[in-house]
């Protein structure tokens, strides 16, 4: 945790522009330590930022192997930081495979950091090269720094005797000196924690030390002068309060335990493990109260206990992945269908079937809106930033219990790895979560009555004296709850699911843009975790004077009030999305709008660069 | 809230857990008098209908909830374990009941029935077992014989059928019982030994479909011939059956198995085996005998106590002991 409060405006720091830097390595080379140590730093260094892990599929993939290829990517700056950067300034390239399967990653001209102690003929053979790129002219327009990294570490630790191969292990921190020492920043932070972490074994602790600042020290050796200027600081100004780095999947974790909290009644998470959707079973099964994990046999088994849970009186939640979703379809119609709250998770990946799993992709969002049996409406939301993922949590619950309802927030692989600095919420300015009380005396007590606001049914838990009543799938009169086959009452209660969902829309705030002119030229329409790409492209091209505008949808269903008008003012429309435009279609079907798409199904967040040229042609098309 | 009067629970007849809602099983099915026995049972066990909780999957048995006065929750087909796991995890001071046909636990849910079992929530499993499926109007199920003729098996089933006492052991339970819907002066009694037991308890009812597999059951469920085709388990007694007692089991160490004897018959070596529920090995071999041959095993088969799953996870209680200090210092 750092304490980032405003610090004097360095000279210049606001003129540097953002900083991209890319670790590549091994999935065994210790990448994501190195990158979140620097992210820590940055953050000590009061810069915004925002960080990307790449991870492999692959759990031990044989080492030195192209798909073994783990990366860290960090964007930095003094302005608000959106997105981990399309390109990067500076990319560090632990082994070949890492060189060839990253090097795509590296602006031109940018800095090249390679440890060549792996560029010998097994090494190249691994990364199936033919020729060696140190020195077949590949690297030519990069400023490549080439360092034995390994021979250094070992020269650096030589004294400790600790034999090759634990030495060799430190040759992540010599790196991450070295970068340092480039960035002008202090060790402190990273010398602390290691020596907090190794406490039990201080020989470990003094290797990666020494190798740490061994790195630093060789900086100073280096000829430097053709570098850009890496070392101005980039403070960020907007930065106010206590603030920690938070990755969405944990946002979501601290999210379900606020919901805990604000209830102040355990919450009941079921779930089945699935990338991208386990690190969240992980993180809550490490609280040690507010949430009761369950890890069930499988999805089905995972939603139907998060359901008996919401009909024994407490929150049920389950999280899954996109097949994980399709299997947890049948209980969520049965949710529906008894009124019950519920929280569904579906960290996206890429589909159909295993598909990407370690990437992201926003193509489960019809299958959200409209894939059940039945006519079987729910609300949809999805967080737009890692950190609105704590906070759109707390809101799905409200939504649920408010609506007596199921609820489904789509997130995905790319929010649920990417990390920025977090504000800390203040806790003690979120109000409540209100269990609903129960106001009748139990005589002749009728569990489908609705409220003439919300038309939510009451949510009366077993145990409730004189309140037993049985729920079920099959349709219920109105009222009374009683097992009914009239064709009015049906269609009664089919109309009445479907405004209640529909009423929740009436209780958002109204629809606003997030930038450009109110009369554009263009609306670009986004939802969930591209934000942070589509917002950084269009204010670049405002800064450009090209008049687009942007909204960014959190509320997926019921769709917005005043989204219809919004759409009719702008003469031209378009998605962004990781899909192949399943937004624009239910835009078009619902509003009749003529809206595009800006389609990218690659397993990649959008580049910035990409979505600013692709919204530039939208506008200069005479039709769109 | 408003003030609720408390009614003497004690007071509560087996009428008292009826429902207001019409019954509408077939009339004659095996399910009114499981109905009727349990009405009795939970009016002994004095417990108020508020706190006690019947989840049921789909088909003729599960409707069960609906007809009892207590809470009851009718999902989806095969899932009730599932969900009542969820409902001890949000609230373990509930009495959870399961019920569902042989389609529902040993088919579609087959699996949440496995999970349920070998966890040891402690919930109480009814396996309404009319080896059929009712509902969909009498297809054959997985406990339906070989040779079964249903509709989608014009020419008789092929598959061997399932075990629901064999499987249920094999996935670990620690409770295994068995009954039989019209044996109305034992069924009561398993199902409090059920009730009793923390942790998951598995009773298996053997049920007569009038209308789709009538007398599949045989001499077992037939009152005046039940004392022939089945043998009647006490812990500590020895296993004799037949109207006049005069048979009776004898185990042989050599094979493993179990052998009818004639008491008058009986070898001076030989003696009658004494059931004793704790013992796993012998509980298998009694899950083996079946008719004809052999008289099927009423009663509890099997009984060990276990820590009970969600309180081994560590949780009771409703409310969190969770709080915004909590959350700040965690966040
Ligand atoms: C997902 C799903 N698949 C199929 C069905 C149709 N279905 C309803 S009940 C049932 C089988 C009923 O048999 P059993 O569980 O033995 O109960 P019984 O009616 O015999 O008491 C089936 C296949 C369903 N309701 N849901
Ligand atoms: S079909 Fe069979 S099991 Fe179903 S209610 Fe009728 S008799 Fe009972
Ligand atoms: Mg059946």
């Amino acid at each position: 945790m750092s304490d980032t409060a405003i610090a004097p405006d360095a000279a210049g720091a606001a003129k540097a522009s953002p900083l991209v830097v890319r670790f590549a390595g091994d999935s065994g080379d210790g990448i994501q330590l190195a990158g979140y140590e620097f992210a820590k730093s940055t953050a000590d260094a009061k810069s915004d930022f925002m960080t990307f892990p790449d991870f492999p599929a692959e759990i031990r993939a044989p080492v030195g192997t192209l798909f073994g290829v783990s990366a860290f990517q960090i964007q930095f700056g003094a302005d608000e930081v959106l997105t981990p950067g399309d390109r990067a300034d500076v990319l560090v390239a632990f082994n070949p495979a890492a060189l060839v399967t990253n090097l795509q990653n590296l602006k031109s001209g940018g800095v090249l950091i390679v440890d060549e102690s792996s560029f010998d003929a097994r090494g190249l053979k691994k990364a199936k090269l033919e020729t060696n790129p140190l020195e077949d002219g590949t690297l030519e327009g990069y400023q490549v720094i080439t360092v034995d990294v390994v021979k250094r570490t070992l020269e650096a630790l030589d004294h400790l005797g600790l034999g090759r191969k634990p030495a060799t292990r430190a040759k992540n921190l010599w790196v991450l000196g070295l970068v340092y020492w480039m960035f002008g920043r202090p060790l402190d932070t990273t010398l602390d924690w290691l020596t907090s972490k190794f406490k039990q074994s201080p020989e470990v602790a003094e290797a990666n030390i020494t190798a740490l600042k061994a790195g630093h020290a060789y900086g100073e050796t280096l000829e430097i002068s053709a570098f850009p200027n890496l070392s101005t600081p980039r403070v960020a100004k907007h930065r106010k309060g206590k603030s920690r780095i938070i990755s969405g999947a944990q946002a979501m974790a601290l999210g379900l335990a606020a919901v805990a909290a604000l209830g102040k009644r355990d919450i009941v998470y079921c779930s089945y493990p699935i990338t991208p959707a386990s690190t969240l079973l992980h993180a809550l099964a490490r609280f040690d109260g507010g949430v009761r994990t369950f890890q069930a046999e499988d999805e089905i088994a995972a939603i139907s206990a998060a359901l008996g849970a919401s009909f024994a009186g407490s929150l049920g939640v389950t999280a899954s992945s996109g097949p994980g979703l399709s299997l947890k379809t049948e209980a969520m119609g049965l949710g529906i269908a008894v009124e019950l709250p519920l929280l569904v998770i579906d960290v996206q990946r890429g589909g159909p079937s295993t598909g990407m799993p370690t990437k992201p992709e926003q193509s489960d969002l019809t299958m959200a809106i409209h894939g059940r049996h039945g006519e079987a409406p729910l609300p949809v939301l999805a967080p737009a930033t890692p950190d609105d993922c704590f906070w759109i949590i707390i809101e799905a619950a409200r939504i649920a219990i408010e609506t007596m309802s199921p609820v489904i927030i789509l997130t995905d692989a790319y929010l649920a790895n990417a990390a920025s600095d977090w504000e800390l919420p203040d806790v003690d300015s979120v109000p409540d979560i209100d269990w609903p009380a129960v106001t009748s005396n139990g005589e002749d007590f009728q569990p489908f009555t609705r409220d003439p606001d919300t038309l939510a049914r009451p949510w009366v838990a077993p145990g409730t004296p004189q309140h037993a009543h049985r729920i079920g799938g099959i349709e219920k009169a109105q009222g009374s709850g009683h097992i009914s086959y009239d064709p009015a009452n049906h269609q009664e209660m089919t109309s009445l699911r479907a405004e209640k969902v529909s009423k929740v829309a009436d209780r958002l705030p109204p629809i606003e843009l997030e930038d450009g002119p109110e009369d554009g030229d263009i609306l670009v329409i986004g939802w969930g975790s591209t934000h942070g790409s589509i917002a950084q492209a269009a204010k670049e091209l405002n800064a450009e004077e090209k008049r687009v505008a942007h909204v960014h949808l959190r509320h997926l269903w019921p769709l917005p009030r005043g989204l219809d008008e919004l759409i009719k003012r702008f003469p031209k429309v378009v998605t962004a999305e990781l899909n192949t435009g399943q937004l624009c279609s239910i835009l078009r079907s619902e509003y009749l709008a003529p809206v595009t798409c800006i389609s990218q199904v690659s397993g990649q967040p959008f580049h910035v660069s990409d979505l600013k040229a692709e919204i530039t042609k939208r506008l200069e098309a005479t039709v769109t | 809230m408003n003030e609720m009067p408390v009614k003497d629970v004690t007071a509560l007849t087996a009428n008292d857990f009826g429902s207001d809602q019409e019954v509408r099983w077939c009339p004659g099915c095996g399910d009114y008098a499981i109905l009727k026995a349990m009405k009795t049972v939970l009016a002994d066990i004095g417990r108020s209908p508020d706190d006690i909780v019947f989840v049921a999957g789909i088909g003729c048995a599960a409707r069960f909830p609906y007809y009892l006065s207590t809470y009851g929750f009718h999902t989806i087909h095969g899932r009730a374990a599932a969900v009542a796991t969820g409902v001890k995890l949000a609230n373990p001071e509930l009495d959870v009941w399961v019920v569902g046909g042989d389609g529902d636990f040993m088919s579609i849910g087959g699996n949440h029935t496995l999970h349920a079992l070998r966890r040891n929530v402690d919930i109480n499993l009814l396996l309404f077992n009319n080896a059929i499926y009712g509902l969909t109007k009498g297809q054959y199920s997985p406990t339906s014989p070989v040779g079964t003729r249903s509709p989608s098996t014009p020419g008789g089933s092929v598959e061997a059928p399932v075990n629901a006492v064999r499987f249920a052991l094999g996935a670990g339970a620690r409770f295994v019982a068995r009954a039989a819907d019209t044996l109305q002066t034992h069924l009561p009694g398993v199902l409090k030994r059920a009730h009793a037991n923390k942790g998951a308890s598995f009773v298996e009812i053997l049920q007569n479909c009038l209308v789709y597999n009538d007398g599949a059951f045989g001499a077992i469920n037939d009152r005046s011939q039940s004392h022939e085709a089945t043998v009647r388990l006490e812990h500590g007694q020895p296993m004799v059956f037949g109207k006049e007692e005069d048979k009776g089991l004898v185990f042989n160490n050599e094979t493993g198995a179990f052998e009818v004897v004639t008491l008058a018959d009986l070898k001076s070596e030989d003696t009658i085996a004494i059931h004793d529920e704790t013992n796993f090995v012998r509980a298998q071999a009694l899950a083996e005998l079946e008719q004809p041959g052999f008289p099927v095993p009423l009663g509890v088969i099997y009984a060990e106590a276990a820590t009970e799953f969600v309180e081994a996870r560590g949780f009771s209680g409703t409310k969190s002991k969770w709080g915004r200090e909590e959350l700040k210092s965690l966040i």
